[in-house]
């Protein structure tokens, strides 16, 4: 087994770990250790990418995830005190129901991926997922996309500004 | 059962990283808890369209998934402008204290 082999099923595993300890941690209910736990995710699947040869993505899945996005989650969970929701007793109906509708997704898919057969070899002559080529198609097929997201993330920006104002309208 | 690792290794990280993020938007009640785990799902699916990108040789899965961690981010600019909001409002961040609109 080479290095990138061995390198998968490290990524593969603490991301799995940890995200499953964003879910449900066992030794505390604060809502900071699951951000802290997500933070970790987000790092060993942009390994991952690493691993798919998309290095572009897996730059902006740092900057963007765990910089600005984790950032921002811990920013509010420090603004608000939810210390109370640790004492919160856990109802067992609502565990049960979600493991069994949850249960039946993951049977799905999974039953899905058996049944479509082996895949297809890595392809020799694979993309690289770096900036150039990533740009090109950027700045040609994907133009207006990206003129919409700009404005999107535009009004995302005055919305939350509007939000956050003292005196809501 | 084949060690090196190939599409389907990534598809089912991807889909059991799915599954967890929907298992806690279901069961946990702390709206920035379930925030986390709509991230988790959005990752998932990041990662199942980088690995299409990779097997296909095809860039367009990844241009997707740049479009995807956008839109990810104005969601959680905007859902967590509106759950300091609500916080202020209300004093809780927990869903089953928002029912204002039950009957």
């Amino acid at each position: 087994m080479s290095l990138p082999d061995l390198l998968f099923y490290v990524f593969a595993a603490v991301a799995l770990v940890s995200g499953a300890l964003v879910v449900w941690n066992p030794f505390s209910r604060n809502p900071v250790n699951s951000a802290l736990a997500l933070v970790v995710t987000i790092l060993s699947l942009s390994g991952l990418f690493v691993l798919l040869r998309a290095y572009f993505v897996a730059a902006v899945q740092v900057l963007v995830y765990a910089g600005a996005v984790m950032v921002l989650f811990l920013f509010v969970l420090m603004l608000l005190d939810l210390r109370e929701e640790a004492r919160r007793r856990v109802r067992w109906a609502t565990v049960v129901t979600g493991l069994a509708a949850v249960g039946l997704v993951a049977g799905l898919l999974l039953r899905a991926l058996w049944l479509s057969g082996p895949g297809e070899p890595v392809p020799a002559v694979g993309v690289e997922g770096t900036v150039r080529p990533l740009g090109r198609l950027l700045f040609s097929d994907y133009l207006l996309p990206l003129q919409v997201m700009g404005l999107m993330l535009l009004v995302a920006m005055v919305g939350v500004i509007v939000l956050s104002k003292r005196d809501l309208p | 059962m084949q060690w090196t690792p190939g599409l389907e290794h990534y598809l089912a990280v991807s889909f059991v990283l799915f599954s967890l993020g929907l298992l806690g938007v279901v069961v946990r009640r702390n709206l920035l808890v379930m925030y986390m785990c709509l991230e988790l799902m959005l990752n998932a699916a990041n990662l199942a369209l980088v690995a299409f990108s990779r097997f296909r040789a095809d860039l367009h899965g990844q241009m997707l998934v740049f479009f995807v961690i956008t839109v990810a981010a104005a969601e959680v600019a905007v859902g967590l402008a509106l759950l300091v909001a609500l916080y202020r409002q209300r004093r809780t961040a927990h869903v089953e204290e928002v029912s204002l609109l039950r009957l």
